[in-house]
């Protein structure tokens, strides 16, 4: 009798799943708009100039060695990371009440902040306050508290499907309506999965009403540089909270604006009072790192930290970033210009109204169904659509398929 | 609801807990209420030995590896590997959740043996980890969250200082079977048999594979043979930590004996494998964990769930690390230069060992040194007490954990 005979088994997870039967298909038209992973124009993936670069420079330096990095990280890349969302004027950096946490990843990031939220936020060990996630969300949002703990993961009102947009007094309606102390999840920019970001001024009410109800602020920022092609245009939110005085957390991914997936590189910025709660903070950040990984992975850190700390190599950064946001506004425009050509019903502003890598197209299941099954084009069921999945030589197809399954299923 | 009602009068009250009431008052910080975390007793002694000024200072206390001259030592077989990946100009496309599979099944064979009847049947489930922690932290969560029997982990006493954390932040119970002799500097075997011999049914039970950290003490085959006789006979569920294999003896299979015979005794084991140390991967987090299952449909269901656990604390496991490993490990040349090297690091500690006694037995000292000899792998428990510790520290600028051990693995021939 084995003590594992009542191990289910379970779901995979589904945009994973996707990406294997895209793979299995052999259908010559194929077309995957699933996984959020940048393409060039030839559907590849993109090892950015610079990384090459610099990795090239990592293998030549003798002096390297494969040691342990501390518990917290490469210093050198988590104040880089801080700075590039806060910004070199940052006063709070200036202030030192500004620290990093290296994780792998911004799951990684995300976690390490969850599991320090449940131990010391509002209360001690307090599984019960209530974490919410915006309607809809990245998925693994809801994972990442959960298994840190938290028991109420509540949806805040977000995605208005009727008029494709934010829907904004939803939104600030769940915000008066939060117990106080409550946790938000929010997206720095580029939500995930719908592209819709609140405008300066949207942001601005957020804020109020977060500052009055005293609920705490968790920003997901995977997209900085990605999303518009300007790292400060991208970081606006962050940096207005922060000048609004708020402690928060930054989850910062460096996946896909250093092209760095497999090599798991993020970064956790915690902004405090003051550097004597930061470096308390701090402290406990590393008894919850130590249980989990003890130390993060040096690569990816190391051509980061090279990167963002070398002026010449900071600027071709930059310049890579905005090659690919501008492929993907490209797509965009191109996109939204042939559905309107072939007449597809619907308006379709909000795909050029939308940033980032992801678009929330409003296909409905059965329409995502069809296109999956008879026209071969792969997204996710939510509609989502992958942008760097588009190529010149593919968006003719996908603005005919996306047609049809349109006019044909309802 | 009802529980957040009441923690919300809680806060409306505020001003009375100290923690909840920091929250309330407009000025303070969030943080008010965090604790200053201790140093870490391992990392910590690094943390401070840093700090200090004497140039005289030695650190013996991180286990990580040190070549004659003192220096961090990156195995050949590594560079090589490295060279030959970068010339593959390969993507950086996320891996998948359970990691690169050629590393996976690479990493199984080497614990296993490649002609093990489990891998042979595929009934194991293997997913690429975040070094040992992560591989550890893995299977507790797994075993937190599946384990039928209690949840109690059985440690030798004493173990590894990030065991304890790791299971309990997991959800579980931390409990110890004896396993140090101090007045011997050996091993307690008729102590660990007893006290084994009492865990309660389908607990489970922790045992270092191979040079046990920290007092470097192992059981002879013959005694792991009564052990895992009676870790059957209770019905226990065994996690095997090997973090030293090649490392310990020099040689990967004799390191790998007591897993092997395990598994050969029909033990349906866990196993968390490190790479840090054998193959001087450390700061690049590669290691191992799997579970042997009934069958192979038993461990699909395994490997979905490990999955799910894996998911929502890190994605997906970092390449470089498990690349470096799987080219090692499957091209024959390197392997062979791999062998060598780790046979090399193996030698070198073993060398040290007996410089140590030497050295002791010149500068005059009675006690008996021999445990030094006789225990195996990177550390060694000298005995030393906390306060003679302290001493060394303050007086003489050398550093080791609290508990005595010592890194042989830092020792040059000059600091011998």
């Amino acid at each position: 009798m084995s003590l594992f005979s009542d191990v289910p088994q379970a779901p995979p997870v589904a945009v994973f799943k996707l990406t294997a039967d895209f793979r299995e298909d052999t259908h010559p038209q194929k077309v995957n708009l699933g996984v959020g992973a940048y393409r060039t124009d030839d559907c590849q993936p993109w090892v950015l100039p610079v990384v090459k670069k610099v990795e090239r420079l990592i293998v030549e330096d003798e002096s390297l060695n494969h040691e342990y990095l501390p518990i917290l990280g490469l210093p050198e890349f988590r104040s880089a990371a801080s700075k590039v969302a806060l910004g070199d004027d940052s006063p709070a950096i200036k202030e030192n009440r500004v620290g990093g946490v290296q994780a792998l990843g911004g799951t990684g990031a995300l976690r390490i902040g969850a599991e320090f939220l449940r131990r010391w936020y509002n209360g001690v060990n307090n599984t019960a306050t209530p974490v919410y996630v915006s309607a809809p969300t990245w998925e693994n949002h809801n994972g990442v508290f959960a298994d840190a703990g938290f028991k109420d993961i509540r949806p805040y009102h977000y995605w208005d499907a009727a008029k494709r947009g934010l829907d904004l007094a939803g939104f600030l309606d769940d915000l008066e309506k939060a117990p106080e102390y409550s946790i938000f999840v929010l997206h720095a920019c580029a939500h995930n999965p719908t592209g819709t970001d609140p405008t300066q001024e949207e942001w601005k009410q957020i804020a109020e009403v977060m500052k009055r109800r005293k609920l705490y602020v968790f920003f997901d920022s995977a997209y900085q540089g990605f999303a518009s092609g300007s790292l400060e245009k991208d970081a606006w939110a962050i940096r207005f909270f922060v000048s609004e005085g708020f402690e928060l957390f930054i989850a910062q991914s460096f996946s896909k604006n250093f092209g760095l997936y497999n090599e798991r590189v993020g970064n956790l910025t915690v902004v405090s009072k003051d550097n004597e709660n930061l470096t308390r903070v701090l402290s406990q950040m590393e008894k919850i790192v130590r249980t989990t990984w003890s130390n993060p992975p040096s690569q990816g850190a190391r051509i980061v930290s090279k990167t963002l700390n070398s002026p010449e190599l900071f600027e071709e950064w930059k310049g890579n970033v905005k090659t690919m946001a501008d492929r993907v506004l490209l797509m965009r425009d191109q996109l939204k210009a042939k559905l309107q050509a072939l007449g597809t019903p619907g308006t379709w502003d909000h795909i050029t109204q939308q940033i980032g890598m992801f678009s929330f197209t409003g296909l409905t299941p059965k329409q995502v169904e069809y296109m999956i099954k008879e026209k071969h084009v792969y997204l996710m069921a939510s509609g989502r659509i992958n942008m760097c999945g588009l190529t010149s030589k593919n968006i003719d197809y996908v603005a005919q398929s996306i047609h049809e399954a349109v006019t044909k299923v309802q | 609801m009802a529980l957040l009602k009441s923690s919300k009068m809680i806060y409306c009250l505020g001003n009375i807990s100290p923690s909840l009431g920091v929250l309330s008052t407009r000025n303070s910080s969030w943080w008010g209420g965090v604790q200053m975390g201790p140093p870490d007793p391992i990392l910590g002694v690094t943390e401070a030995f840093k700090k200090d000024t004497n140039p005289k200072k030695m650190n013996l206390g991180v286990g990580a590896y040190r070549d004659d001259q003192g220096k961090p030592f990156v195995l050949s077989c590594v560079r090589k590997a490295e060279a030959i990946i970068a010339a593959k100009q390969l993507d950086k496309e996320y891996l998948p959740i359970g990691g690169l599979a050629e590393f996976s099944k690479a990493c199984a064979q080497l614990a296993l043996g490649p002609e093990n009847e489990v891998l042979k049947s595929s009934r194991s489930v293997t997913v690429q980890t975040i070094s040992g922690t992560g591989s550890l932290r893995i299977g507790a969560n797994f075993l937190a969250r599946f384990h039928a029997g209690p949840h109690d982990v059985y440690l030798p006493k004493p173990s590894w200082g990030n065991h304890t954390p790791i299971f309990r932040d997991a959800g579980m119970q931390l409990k110890a079977y004896r396993y140090y002799e101090p007045s011997t500097c050996g091993f307690d075997f008729k102590g660990a048999l007893d006290d084994i011999s009492k865990i309660p049914e389908q607990s489970i039970i922790l045992l270092h594979a191979c040079a046990h950290n920290p007092t470097g003490v192992d059981p002879r085959p013959e005694q792991w043979k009564e052990i895992a006789d009676i870790v059957k006979k209770r019905n226990l569920l065994v996690f095997f930590d090997m973090a030293y294999q090649g490392f310990a003896s020099g040689d990967i299979d004799r390191d790998a004996w007591a897993v092997r015979h395990f598994i050969e005794n029909g033990h349906n084991i866990v196993l968390s494998q490190s790479f840090a140390k054998n193959m001087g991967l450390y700061g690049e987090r590669v290691g191992g964990f799997t579970v042997v299952c009934k069958d192979a449909e038993e461990a699909k269901r395994v490997e979905s769930q490990l999955k799910i656990l894996i998911r929502p604390i890190y994605s997906n496991p970092p390449v470089n690390g498990a690349r470096i490993a799987a080219t090692i490990l499957n091209t024959p040349e390197l392997r062979s230069l791999w062998l060598e090297e780790v046979h090399g690091m193996a030698n070198r500690i073993i060398k040290m060992r007996e410089q140590l006694v030497a050295g002791l037995k010149k500068n005059g000292s009675s006690h008996n040194w021999q445990h030094v000899i006789d225990q195996i792998g990177m550390f060694c428990f000298t005995g030393l007490k906390p306060e003679q510790v302290e001493r060394l520290t303050k007086e003489f600028s050398v550093y080791m954990t609290k508990d005595g051990r010592i890194s042989m693995a830092d020792d040059s021939n000059e600091q011998i």
